[in-house]
């Protein structure tokens, strides 16, 4: 059986649906970090694919890949940090109860 | 290597000298010492302001092998958002040495400086990469001083909405640019609008789609808009002001260049429509949720997400016009929302009051700050003489100029009714100022320095961008 270039896609699809499905349902800020994750981890599946079955001659997508990496590992030490800091004022990371500025 | 290509970078490369000695300064300097970084970032920001305008390389250049580009028109929104920056600078002056942030401020600018370089890079870049890394500089340190008020818990709950919202339209946006690469085989903006050419399908479109919706998260375009009166409300004032202006002006005009250079085949059958719906729906529902709100930033909020709208007007022509009328629009939106939220912060600093109600009577016993306003909301409502009529008129214009359809006449309409009613909140403002009377007025009180020559510089390009023609022209000419 080939493993052609849809094998990979449809999974990659599903991550990010999945992702999307959780940030949009889990209430637990580490949660909803997992989930933008798995978006993030989607989009490099779908450039490594593309450049490996489509255009194999240059390595553009290898390349935004490694720095798509580099960017998610930087955006989840921040928003760690962020939710540390929040956890230390409530002792909470539920989103339903960071809602007081609602007027 | 050609090292010469360098040159073409000079913006850049003086705001990364600024970054680093503030960075170093602030570093290395005793306790003593660093009483001194918001002055010394201050005025290397007015240097690397002034180095902006000083024509230095011959000015369209490219560089990195065509992932870098410069140009007249991109020199002039960088000195743009200088002038921007320099103001909020100066206006949280004496934020930052309170006695909660003094602790920190040398990384209040350090933070401010470096997502600025962000900014320079999104705008600059000419390839898909780049554009990237300068959107995450751009936005991620931007996360950390929205949660730099430690003290207050809204600072916190503020930033962790903004990250998530961040990273959350980053993906998204990176999820449409992947999509666009499965389809070109390159990032170079160039090289997609190449291979796009009449190639519209099912793939473009939601390529197209999900591009428009990470932006649309950028520049807070109702239905993604959700995040911005909180982070808004919840930033320390001076971040939210940057937040506002700067942050947003970039954003737009990357997206014009995106749009324009990448999807520019497309124009009329995929984006075009898109944004006519977003247009439409950003402009009504931020004034229509504008004018229940009693909270001042709250309120500037939403009025900036009906602004995002208007400056969109600017990029739905699909013309020259529409690229200067942009710029303007940011220029003259920078000064009327920084006088706003330099009297907003004035006032926070000095009674630490936020209330619409807390502002009735205001003229009675601080008429220059009473005045100061009333000129920001005349500017931002589209009162002639002042700034913001103009900067709207022209607006208008070039969307009219653009394919000159029924649809688009239909838009400016809805648009020119939704100025008439924005005019009922920003007057709201004004009544409670001058004609509502208080038991408790705000006592009279006379601001710092710095706070008070930043507003001195935006009532000066209020007044001044609506009475000189000059700097419309200048712009115009520049695009040309």
């Amino acid at each position: 059986m080939d493993i052609t270039l849809i094998w990979y896609l449809v999974p990659a699809l599903v991550m990010f649906c999945c992702g999307v499905y959780g940030f949009l349902t889990r209430r637990n800020m580490i949660a909803m970090l997992i989930s933008l994750e798995l978006m993030l981890n989607a989009v490099d599946i779908n450039f490594v694919v593309f450049n490996r079955y489509l255009f194999p001659s240059s390595m553009e997508g290898w390349m935004f890949t490694l720095f798509g990496i580099a960017i998610a590992a930087a955006e989840t030490a921040l928003a760690i940090a962020i939710i540390i800091n929040l956890f230390r004022v409530s002792k909470n990371i539920d989103v339903r109860d960071a809602t007081k500025m609602k007027n | 290597m050609d090292y010469s290509q360098f040159l073409a970078l000079k913006q850049e490369i003086g705001l990364l000298i600024v970054f680093l000695l503030v960075f170093l300064y602030d570093t290395f300097a005793s306790p003593k010492g660093t009483k001194a970084v918001p002055m010394i970032a201050c005025a290397l920001m007015a240097v690397v302001t002034a180095w902006g305008f000083c024509p230095v390389v011959k000015l369209t250049e490219s560089a990195f092998s065509g992932m870098y580009f410069t140009s007249p028109t991109i020199v002039a929104i960088k000195n743009i958002l200088n002038v921007g920056v320099l103001i909020v600078l100066i206006q949280s002056i004496k934020w930052a040495n309170s006695e909660f942030t003094a602790i920190r401020r040398g990384e209040f600018y350090e933070l401010i400086l470096l997502t600025l370089l962000g900014m320079y890079l999104m705008i600059s870049s000419r390839h898909f990469l780049m554009f990237i890394i300068g959107l995450e500089t751009a936005s991620l340190p931007l996360c950390a001083l929205v949660a730099f008020d430690k003290h207050r818990y809204e600072s916190h709950e503020a930033a962790i909405k903004y990250v998530l919202t961040a990273v959350f339209s980053s993906a998204i946006l990176l999820m449409g640019l992947s999509f666009v690469y499965g389809l070109a085989g390159t990032l170079y903006y160039q090289g997609i609008a190449a291979a796009l050419y009449g190639n519209m399908g099912v793939m473009l479109a939601v390529a197209l789609a999900f591009v428009m919706a990470g932006f649309g998260f950028k520049i807070s375009l109702v239905p993604f808009h959700l995040w911005t009166a909180d982070v808004y409300q919840g930033a320390p004032t001076s971040v939210t002001s940057y937040l506002s202006v700067i942050s947003k002006g970039s954003a737009a005009f990357a997206f014009l260049v995106v749009l324009t250079q990448v999807f520019g085949a497309v124009y009329e059958v995929a984006w075009e429509w898109m944004l006519y719906a977003l247009i439409i729906l950003t402009i009504t529902i931020g004034n229509l949720f504008a004018m229940r709100q009693h909270n001042m930033k709250r309120f500037l909020a939403f009025s900036s997400i009906s602004q995002a709208g208007y400056i969109m007007l600017a990029i739905i022509g699909d013309n020259a016009m529409g690229v200067s009328a942009l710029m303007f629009y940011t220029l003259v939106y920078i000064f009327s929302n920084l006088a706003a939220f330099g009297v907003i912060g004035a006032i926070e600093n000095a009674t630490g009051k936020l209330d619409m109600s807390d502002y009735n009577g205001l003229y009675k016993t601080n008429p220059r700050l009473a005045v100061t306003m009333m000129l920001a909301m005349f500017s931002l409502a589209g009162i002639p003489p002042f700034a913001g009529f103009f900067s709207k008129f022209f607006v208008f214009t070039s969307t009219l100029n653009g394919t000159g359809s029924t649809a688009l006449y239909v838009l400016v309409l809805i648009a020119l009714i939704n100025t008439i009613i924005s005019l009922y909140y920003y007057l709201l403002v004004v009544k409670a100022m001058f004609i509502n009377d208080s038991e408790t007025p705000i006592a009279t009180f006379r601001s710092a320095c710095s706070e008070r020559l930043g507003m001195w510089i935006c009532v000066a390009g209020i007044i001044g961008l609506g009475i000189v023609s000059y700097f419309y022209d200048y712009l115009l000419t520049v695009v040309a």
